[in-house]
Protein backbone atom coordinates (compact mmCIF):
# COMPACT_ATOMS: atom_id res chain seq x y z
CA UNK A 1 0.00 0.00 0.00
CA UNK A 2 1.21 3.44 -0.87
CA UNK A 3 2.35 5.50 2.10
CA UNK A 4 0.14 8.45 3.02
CA UNK A 5 2.06 11.70 3.42
CA UNK A 6 1.92 13.90 6.51
CA UNK A 7 0.09 16.65 4.63
CA UNK A 8 -2.65 14.22 3.60
CA UNK A 9 -3.12 12.99 7.16
CA UNK A 10 -3.44 16.60 8.34
CA UNK A 11 -5.87 17.37 5.52
CA UNK A 12 -8.07 14.37 6.39
CA UNK A 13 -8.08 15.40 10.06
CA UNK A 14 -9.07 18.94 9.11
CA UNK A 15 -11.87 17.75 6.81
CA UNK A 16 -13.23 15.42 9.50
CA UNK A 17 -13.14 18.21 12.08
CA UNK A 18 -15.03 20.53 9.71
CA UNK A 19 -17.68 17.88 9.09
CA UNK A 20 -18.08 17.12 12.81
CA UNK A 21 -18.36 20.84 13.53
CA UNK A 22 -20.94 21.37 10.78
CA UNK A 23 -22.94 18.39 12.06
CA UNK A 24 -22.85 19.89 15.55
CA UNK A 25 -24.03 23.30 14.28
CA UNK A 26 -26.90 21.76 12.31
CA UNK A 27 -28.17 19.11 14.70
CA UNK A 28 -27.50 20.21 18.27
CA UNK A 29 -30.18 21.94 20.34
CA UNK A 30 -28.05 23.39 23.15
CA UNK A 31 -26.52 26.76 22.20
CA UNK A 32 -23.24 26.02 24.00
CA UNK A 33 -22.89 22.83 21.94
CA UNK A 34 -23.54 24.82 18.75
CA UNK A 35 -20.69 27.16 19.74
CA UNK A 36 -18.45 24.13 20.29
CA UNK A 37 -19.41 23.10 16.75
CA UNK A 38 -18.31 26.50 15.43
CA UNK A 39 -15.04 26.13 17.32
CA UNK A 40 -14.38 22.71 15.78
CA UNK A 41 -15.17 24.04 12.31
CA UNK A 42 -12.66 26.83 12.95
CA UNK A 43 -9.92 24.43 14.01
CA UNK A 44 -10.58 22.23 10.99
CA UNK A 45 -10.10 25.13 8.57
CA UNK A 46 -6.87 26.09 10.34
CA UNK A 47 -5.46 22.56 9.99
CA UNK A 48 -6.44 22.46 6.31
CA UNK A 49 -4.73 25.81 5.62
CA UNK A 50 -1.50 24.75 7.32
CA UNK A 51 -1.51 21.38 5.55
CA UNK A 52 -1.87 23.08 2.14
CA UNK A 53 1.30 25.08 2.84
CA UNK A 54 3.23 21.99 3.95
CA UNK A 55 5.98 20.57 1.74
CA UNK A 56 7.39 17.11 2.34
CA UNK A 57 10.76 17.07 4.08
CA UNK A 58 11.09 20.85 4.45
CA UNK A 59 11.69 22.70 7.69
CA UNK A 60 9.88 25.56 9.47
CA UNK A 61 10.14 29.05 7.87
CA UNK A 62 12.59 30.33 10.49
CA UNK A 63 15.97 31.20 9.06
CA UNK A 64 18.39 30.02 11.74
CA UNK A 65 21.29 27.52 11.70
CA UNK A 66 19.05 24.77 10.33
CA UNK A 67 18.54 26.63 7.05
CA UNK A 68 21.12 27.62 4.47
CA UNK A 69 20.37 31.30 3.74
CA UNK A 70 21.43 31.08 0.08
CA UNK A 71 19.14 28.14 -0.57
CA UNK A 72 16.32 29.10 1.80
CA UNK A 73 13.56 28.90 -0.83
CA UNK A 74 14.23 25.17 -1.31
CA UNK A 75 14.45 24.27 2.37
CA UNK A 76 11.42 25.83 4.06
CA UNK A 77 7.66 25.34 3.96
CA UNK A 78 5.31 28.09 2.82
CA UNK A 79 5.19 30.90 5.48
CA UNK A 80 2.09 32.65 4.10
CA UNK A 81 -0.60 30.13 5.20
CA UNK A 82 1.03 29.95 8.64
CA UNK A 83 0.83 33.73 9.02
CA UNK A 84 -2.83 33.63 7.92
CA UNK A 85 -3.68 30.86 10.39
CA UNK A 86 -1.92 32.73 13.18
CA UNK A 87 -4.25 35.67 12.79
CA UNK A 88 -7.24 33.38 12.21
CA UNK A 89 -6.68 31.61 15.54
CA UNK A 90 -6.79 34.90 17.46
CA UNK A 91 -9.88 36.07 15.56
CA UNK A 92 -11.52 32.70 16.26
CA UNK A 93 -10.84 33.14 19.96
CA UNK A 94 -12.36 36.63 19.95
CA UNK A 95 -15.45 35.52 18.04
CA UNK A 96 -15.97 32.51 20.32
CA UNK A 97 -15.76 34.79 23.35
CA UNK A 98 -18.29 37.13 21.69
CA UNK A 99 -20.73 34.27 21.05
CA UNK A 100 -20.36 33.06 24.65
CA UNK A 101 -21.08 36.58 25.91
CA UNK A 102 -24.29 36.68 23.84
CA UNK A 103 -25.32 33.29 25.22
CA UNK A 104 -24.66 34.48 28.76
CA UNK A 105 -27.01 37.45 28.24
CA UNK A 106 -29.64 35.29 26.53
CA UNK A 107 -29.55 32.84 29.42
CA UNK A 108 -29.86 35.58 32.02
CA UNK A 109 -32.90 36.96 30.21
CA UNK A 110 -34.79 33.76 29.37
CA UNK A 111 -33.24 31.12 31.66
CA UNK A 112 -32.93 28.60 28.83
CA UNK A 113 -30.22 27.37 26.47
CA UNK A 114 -32.56 25.41 24.18
CA UNK A 115 -32.35 26.89 20.67
CA UNK A 116 -35.99 26.01 19.90
CA UNK A 117 -37.19 28.42 22.59
CA UNK A 118 -35.65 31.35 20.73
CA UNK A 119 -38.06 31.69 17.81
CA UNK A 120 -38.31 35.51 17.63
CA UNK A 121 -36.58 35.57 14.23
CA UNK A 122 -38.41 32.56 12.83
CA UNK A 123 -40.62 33.06 9.78
CA UNK B 1 -37.25 13.31 9.64
CA UNK B 2 -37.06 15.89 6.88
CA UNK B 3 -34.52 17.79 8.95
CA UNK B 4 -32.28 14.75 9.34
CA UNK B 5 -32.33 14.15 5.57
CA UNK B 6 -31.49 17.81 4.99
CA UNK B 7 -28.53 17.65 7.42
CA UNK B 8 -27.31 14.47 5.71
CA UNK B 9 -27.47 16.10 2.27
CA UNK B 10 -25.59 19.20 3.44
CA UNK B 11 -22.88 17.12 5.12
CA UNK B 12 -22.34 14.85 2.11
CA UNK B 13 -22.19 17.88 -0.18
CA UNK B 14 -19.57 19.48 2.03
CA UNK B 15 -17.63 16.24 2.26
CA UNK B 16 -17.59 15.92 -1.55
CA UNK B 17 -16.31 19.48 -2.00
CA UNK B 18 -13.59 19.02 0.63
CA UNK B 19 -12.41 15.61 -0.62
CA UNK B 20 -11.89 17.18 -4.05
CA UNK B 21 -9.15 19.22 -2.38
CA UNK B 22 -7.73 16.02 -0.89
CA UNK B 23 -7.05 14.56 -4.32
CA UNK B 24 -5.71 17.90 -5.59
CA UNK B 25 -3.16 18.31 -2.79
CA UNK B 26 0.38 17.67 -3.98
CA UNK B 27 2.90 18.28 -1.17
CA UNK B 28 5.89 17.40 -3.38
CA UNK B 29 5.85 20.62 -5.40
CA UNK B 30 8.07 23.58 -4.46
CA UNK B 31 7.12 26.96 -3.01
CA UNK B 32 4.90 29.19 -5.10
CA UNK B 33 6.07 32.48 -6.53
CA UNK B 34 5.10 34.74 -3.61
CA UNK B 35 6.62 32.48 -0.96
CA UNK B 36 9.82 32.06 -2.97
CA UNK B 37 10.23 35.80 -3.15
CA UNK B 38 9.65 36.16 0.60
CA UNK B 39 12.23 33.44 1.28
CA UNK B 40 14.88 34.89 -1.04
CA UNK B 41 14.45 38.64 -0.50
CA UNK B 42 13.07 38.55 3.04
CA UNK B 43 16.39 38.44 4.95
CA UNK B 44 17.72 41.45 3.00
CA UNK B 45 14.54 43.50 2.84
CA UNK B 46 13.09 42.90 6.29
CA UNK B 47 15.90 41.27 8.26
CA UNK B 48 13.68 39.05 10.40
CA UNK B 49 14.80 35.45 10.92
CA UNK B 50 11.22 34.40 11.55
CA UNK B 51 9.70 34.59 8.06
CA UNK B 52 6.16 34.15 9.43
CA UNK B 53 6.73 37.26 11.51
CA UNK B 54 8.14 39.12 8.50
CA UNK B 55 5.04 38.24 6.45
CA UNK B 56 2.73 39.09 9.33
CA UNK B 57 4.18 42.44 10.39
CA UNK B 58 5.71 43.88 7.23
CA UNK B 59 4.59 42.25 3.98
CA UNK B 60 1.00 41.75 5.13
CA UNK B 61 1.08 44.31 7.93
CA UNK B 62 -2.18 45.92 6.85
CA UNK B 63 -3.99 42.60 7.39
CA UNK B 64 -2.55 42.42 10.88
CA UNK B 65 -3.78 45.93 11.61
CA UNK B 66 -7.26 44.92 10.44
CA UNK B 67 -7.08 41.79 12.52
CA UNK B 68 -6.12 43.72 15.65
CA UNK B 69 -9.05 46.02 14.90
CA UNK B 70 -11.44 43.05 14.73
CA UNK B 71 -10.13 41.76 18.05
CA UNK B 72 -10.56 45.23 19.57
CA UNK B 73 -14.11 45.38 18.23
CA UNK B 74 -15.08 42.00 19.67
CA UNK B 75 -13.45 42.85 23.01
CA UNK B 76 -15.27 46.16 23.25
CA UNK B 77 -18.61 44.63 22.25
CA UNK B 78 -18.18 42.04 25.00
CA UNK B 79 -17.32 44.78 27.48
CA UNK B 80 -20.30 46.88 26.42
CA UNK B 81 -22.62 43.91 26.35
CA UNK B 82 -21.79 42.55 29.77
CA UNK B 83 -21.68 45.96 31.42
CA UNK B 84 -25.43 46.20 31.91
CA UNK B 85 -26.12 45.10 35.46
CA UNK B 86 -29.35 43.25 36.02
CA UNK B 87 -31.13 44.86 38.97
CA UNK B 88 -33.25 41.91 40.01
CA UNK B 89 -30.26 39.62 40.32
CA UNK B 90 -30.27 37.35 43.29
CA UNK B 91 -27.76 37.45 46.12
CA UNK B 92 -24.11 36.68 45.33
CA UNK B 93 -23.23 33.04 44.88
CA UNK B 94 -21.19 31.55 47.67
CA UNK B 95 -17.99 30.01 46.35
CA UNK B 96 -15.59 27.70 48.11
CA UNK B 97 -12.23 29.12 49.07
CA UNK B 98 -9.59 28.05 46.55
CA UNK B 99 -7.24 25.34 47.68
CA UNK B 100 -3.96 26.23 49.34
CA UNK B 101 -1.98 24.62 46.49
CA UNK B 102 -3.59 26.72 43.74
CA UNK B 103 -3.42 29.94 45.77
CA UNK B 104 0.26 29.52 46.62
CA UNK B 105 1.33 28.20 43.23
CA UNK B 106 -0.40 31.02 41.37
CA UNK B 107 1.58 33.60 43.34
CA UNK B 108 4.84 32.02 42.13
CA UNK B 109 3.80 30.98 38.63
CA UNK B 110 1.87 34.09 37.50
CA UNK B 111 4.92 36.43 37.31
CA UNK B 112 6.83 33.70 35.45
CA UNK B 113 3.98 33.35 32.94
CA UNK B 114 3.93 37.13 32.38
CA UNK B 115 7.70 37.12 31.91
CA UNK B 116 7.49 34.24 29.45
CA UNK B 117 4.79 36.06 27.47
CA UNK B 118 7.01 39.15 27.28
CA UNK B 119 9.95 36.99 26.18
CA UNK B 120 7.85 35.42 23.43
CA UNK B 121 6.83 38.73 21.89
CA UNK B 122 10.21 40.44 22.25
CA UNK B 123 11.88 37.52 20.43
CA UNK B 124 9.07 37.28 17.89
CA UNK B 125 11.30 38.19 14.95
CA UNK B 126 13.89 35.48 15.76
CA UNK B 127 12.07 32.44 17.15
CA UNK B 128 8.63 30.89 16.70
CA UNK B 129 6.28 33.26 18.45
CA UNK B 130 5.31 36.88 18.26
CA UNK B 131 2.80 39.40 19.48
CA UNK B 132 -0.31 37.26 19.29
CA UNK B 133 1.17 34.25 21.04
CA UNK B 134 2.83 36.41 23.71
CA UNK B 135 -0.41 38.28 24.32
CA UNK B 136 -2.35 35.03 24.68
CA UNK B 137 0.23 33.76 27.21
CA UNK B 138 -0.13 36.98 29.24
CA UNK B 139 -3.91 36.60 29.25
CA UNK B 140 -3.56 32.98 30.41
CA UNK B 141 -1.53 34.26 33.38
CA UNK B 142 -4.46 36.51 34.26
CA UNK B 143 -6.83 33.52 34.02
CA UNK B 144 -4.67 31.65 36.55
CA UNK B 145 -4.74 34.69 38.83
CA UNK B 146 -8.53 34.86 38.66
CA UNK B 147 -8.91 31.11 39.24
CA UNK B 148 -6.81 31.38 42.40
CA UNK B 149 -8.76 34.38 43.67
CA UNK B 150 -12.28 34.45 42.17
CA UNK B 151 -13.44 37.57 44.03
CA UNK B 152 -10.51 39.67 42.81
CA UNK B 153 -11.40 42.84 40.92
CA UNK B 154 -9.28 43.54 37.85
CA UNK B 155 -8.40 47.17 37.29
CA UNK B 156 -10.06 48.01 33.97
CA UNK B 157 -8.57 51.47 33.57
CA UNK B 158 -5.01 50.07 33.35
CA UNK B 159 -6.15 47.53 30.74
CA UNK B 160 -7.84 50.15 28.59
CA UNK B 161 -4.92 52.62 28.89
CA UNK B 162 -2.39 49.96 27.80
CA UNK B 163 -4.71 48.88 25.00
CA UNK B 164 -5.27 52.39 23.65
CA UNK B 165 -1.63 53.44 23.84
CA UNK B 166 -0.35 50.30 22.11
CA UNK B 167 -2.99 50.42 19.37
CA UNK B 168 -2.24 54.11 18.77
CA UNK B 169 1.53 53.50 18.66
CA UNK B 170 1.05 50.65 16.17
CA UNK B 171 -0.68 53.01 13.74
CA UNK B 172 1.86 55.80 14.38
CA UNK B 173 4.74 53.41 13.59
CA UNK B 174 2.95 52.40 10.41
CA UNK B 175 2.54 56.04 9.34
CA UNK B 176 6.21 56.74 10.18
CA UNK B 177 7.02 54.05 7.64
CA UNK B 178 5.29 56.09 4.92
CA UNK B 179 7.51 59.12 5.52
CA UNK B 180 10.87 57.55 6.42
CA UNK B 181 10.76 54.27 4.49
CA UNK B 182 9.01 52.57 1.58
CA UNK B 183 5.39 52.65 2.68
CA UNK B 184 2.79 51.99 5.35
CA UNK B 185 4.18 49.67 8.06
CA UNK B 186 7.58 49.40 6.35
CA UNK B 187 10.12 48.53 9.05
CA UNK B 188 13.14 50.02 7.30
CA UNK B 189 13.26 53.41 9.08
CA UNK B 190 15.31 51.91 11.93
CA UNK B 191 18.61 50.25 10.99
CA UNK B 192 18.05 46.60 10.09
CA UNK B 193 21.04 45.57 12.20
CA UNK B 194 22.80 42.22 12.10
CA UNK B 195 20.62 39.38 10.85
CA UNK B 196 19.55 36.99 13.59
CA UNK B 197 20.42 39.22 16.58
CA UNK B 198 17.94 40.60 19.12
CA UNK B 199 18.36 44.21 17.92
CA UNK B 200 17.64 43.61 14.26
CA UNK B 201 14.81 43.68 11.74
CA UNK B 202 14.16 47.41 12.10
CA UNK B 203 10.77 48.23 13.60
CA UNK B 204 9.45 44.65 13.74
CA UNK B 205 10.35 44.00 17.42
CA UNK B 206 8.82 47.34 18.43
CA UNK B 207 5.62 46.66 16.49
CA UNK B 208 5.49 43.14 17.95
CA UNK B 209 5.81 44.53 21.47
CA UNK B 210 2.82 46.81 20.85
CA UNK B 211 0.83 43.99 19.24
CA UNK B 212 1.67 41.77 22.21
CA UNK B 213 0.57 44.38 24.76
CA UNK B 214 -2.60 45.09 22.80
CA UNK B 215 -3.61 41.45 22.34
CA UNK B 216 -2.71 40.66 25.96
CA UNK B 217 -4.76 43.53 27.35
CA UNK B 218 -7.71 42.81 25.05
CA UNK B 219 -7.88 39.13 25.98
CA UNK B 220 -7.42 40.02 29.66
CA UNK B 221 -10.29 42.48 29.30
CA UNK B 222 -12.53 39.79 27.78
CA UNK B 223 -11.67 37.34 30.56
CA UNK B 224 -12.21 39.82 33.38
CA UNK B 225 -15.46 41.08 31.86
CA UNK B 226 -16.79 37.53 31.66
CA UNK B 227 -15.67 36.91 35.22
CA UNK B 228 -17.39 40.00 36.60
CA UNK B 229 -20.80 38.96 35.31
CA UNK B 230 -21.02 36.48 38.13
CA UNK B 231 -21.53 37.85 41.60
CA UNK B 232 -19.40 35.74 43.86
CA UNK B 233 -18.24 35.91 47.44
CA UNK B 234 -16.32 33.62 49.71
Amino acid sequence: MEQISLAHIALITGILLILIGLWGILSQKNIIKIIIGFSLFDTGTHIIMVSIGYLTGKTAPILDEAVNLKNAANEIVDPVPQALVLTAIVIGLGITALMLAYVLRLYQRRKTLEINNYNDLKW
Amino acid sequence: MFKKVFIFIVLTGFALILFKSYSALNPEQGLNEVATRYAEKGPDEVGAANLVGAVLVTYRGLDTLGEVAILFLSASIIGFFLKVKLEDEKAPRKVRKTSEILATASKIITPVIFLFGIYVFINGHLTPGGGFQGGAIIASGLVLMLLANPVKKVNHSIISVVESISGFSFVILGITGIFLAGGFLDNDFISLGEFGKLFSAGAIPIIYIFIGLKVGSELSGIVSNLQETQKEEI
